[in-house]
């Protein structure tokens, strides 16, 4: 089965053709956004990190940042830099030229000030969409797919609708030989016996009980029992009884086929079929991991609504509910609700979002970015100084 | 017919309901394929489970086709399963 996608020099395949403007530290955010601002047809990220990191968090913001600008949906990228600060465009530049991917560099300090930053930038954001405008959508294999999956916001029917529904659709995703990655680590305790029964090889098991004891670990630290106090009561009075029943919802949304591989946060994969990312539930760190991990394409389901997106990646929404379908209509893709009223099965809504992956990453505008949604966070390891 | 309750997977021994079920009622369902029922013996909030098959002490509880805990007391079929009959093999934060 294939797709229309953008097929780049270094092999990997996008669903969008976006121009970049990435600030690697926030002491150069603002000036990012007016060169963003001076030429249409960009995207623009912001966030404030990049200086004061330490050790292994260093280490885990570069790979974050960098993976996140070499993902395929970016045809070319500006790197936009202080000069004085930790991470450089140079630093990520590094690693960009590992992955092959285009960039180009401007420092505020070497350029004499924001105006002079912004001018210069302005030229080499145009280059890079003139660059851009040359790549065509060709067909490409479904294979070449990586699509993330989130839940945020989550209710009563998140475990009995949207969650069921989206595995289904990744398991017809697995079945063509793409790839779905599932995080949301502090998610899978509790269901991680399940999902060890489905680990590929030992390692791979071993791993799934070592980031899920690492997260309950910390969260004990910081004085958290997640064990001992979930599920929460308004879970219990919503009917949720156990652990296992509130987390086996949750992690359904990955589907129900072979775990294939455990990745740090912000790696990308290199099995293909169903692959774990060790990673916080936070909806937009969520989203930033998988696609520094080279997802394409990602599906949030949500029973409150959330309007979440994502400056690169389509997001596709589903929800859980009808209620919250037609209220908070201009944010959702996809109605899941309609298993609830008895009119369409988990597999039917499965097919559809499905469809609706192939159809996005063809081309097909979500409503996040219709609406201009570009939400993209890191988590603080808590080593910054 | 509008749904009343959810069997998320043929293994399971509990069904969920979608809207608040009165006692009494007879819901049906597919077991393995086939047609049956079961004869609600108390009322089922929304959201909550009841069980598809008499259930002793000890036996687990099915739900999406794996185990989510396991009986404290035999539970009737057609009766609340929750934290009053039920407890979780890995957590259950009203216990602990």
């Amino acid at each position: 089965m294939n797709f229309l996608g953008y097929r780049r020099a270094n092999g990997t395949v996008g669903t969008r053709n976006h121009v970049l403007v990435f600030p690697t530290v926030i002491c150069a955010a603002a000036t990012a956004e007016m060169i963003s601002r001076a030429v249409a047809g960009t995207v623009v990220v912001t966030h404030p990190h990049g200086c004061g990191h330490m050790g292994v968090e260093t280490e885990h913001v570069v790979r974050s940042m960098s993976g996140f600008c070499a993902n395929p949906n970016v045809a070319g990228v500006l790197l936009v830099g202080l000069g004085c600060e930790l991470i450089t465009p140079r630093t990520i530049a590094e690693r960009l030229d590992g992955y092959r991917q285009r960039y180009e560099i401007v420092n505020i300090q070497e350029e004499g000030g924001t105006t002079a930053t912004v001018e210069k930038g302005r030229l080499l954001v145009e280059k890079l969409l003139k660059e851009a405008a040359k790549v065509n959508r060709e067909p490409v294999d479904i294979s070449e797919l990586i699509v993330g999956t989130n839940c945020g916001g989550s209710d009563t029917f998140s475990g009995l609708t949207a969650n069921p529904a989206l595995g289904n659709a990744c398991d017809r995703l697995v079945a063509e030989d793409g790839t779905a990655i599932l995080s949301e680590t502090p998610e899978m305790i509790g269901a991680e016996q399940v999902l060890a029964g489905r680990a590929a090889s030992e390692s791979v098991k071993k791993r799934i009980y070592e980031i899920t004891s690492a997260t309950e670990a910390m969260a004990f630290k910081a004085g958290v029992d997640i064990r001992g106090s979930e599920p929460s009561p308004g879970n219990i009075e919503g009917g949720l009884t156990t652990l296992e029943e509130k987390s086996l919802g949750a992690v359904l949304k990955g589907g129900t086929t072979t775990i294939k591989e455990v990745v740090d946060f912000a790696v990308k994969p290199a099995e293909k079929g169903l692959v774990i990312m060790d990673g916080p539930a936070h909806d937009a760190v969520c989203n930033t991991g998988m696609i520094a991990g080279g997802a394409q394409v990602i599906v949030f389901t949500t029973g409150r609504g959330t309007p979440m997106g994502a400056p690169i990646a389509p997001v596709i929404k589903v929800a859980t509910n009808s209620r919250i379908y037609q209220h908070m209509r201009d944010n959702m893709d996809i109605n899941a609700g309609n298993i609830l009223e008895g009119t369409e099965t988990i597999e039917s809504i499965g097919e559809r979002i499905f469809q609706e992956i192939v159809e996005v990453a063809s081309g097909k505008t979500t409503r996040a970015e219709m609406l201009g949604h570009h939400e993209f966070a890191i988590h603080s390891l808590g080593l910054s100084v | 017919m509008v749904l009343e309750a959810l069997v998320l997977h043929p293994k399971d021994n509990v069904a969920t309901a979608v809207r608040l079920l009165e006692k009494g009622k007879r819901i049906s369902f597919k077991d393995r394929g086939n047609d049956t029922d079961v004869l609600l013996v108390q009322t089922i909030p929304f959201g909550h489970k009841f069980a598809l098959t008499d259930i002793e002490p000890g036996e687990k509880i099915i739900k999406y086709g794996e185990v989510i805990g396991q009986a404290t007391k035999s539970i009737e079929k057609g009766e609340h399963v929750h934290v009053h009959n039920v407890e979780g093999l890995r957590g259950r934060g009203d216990r602990q």
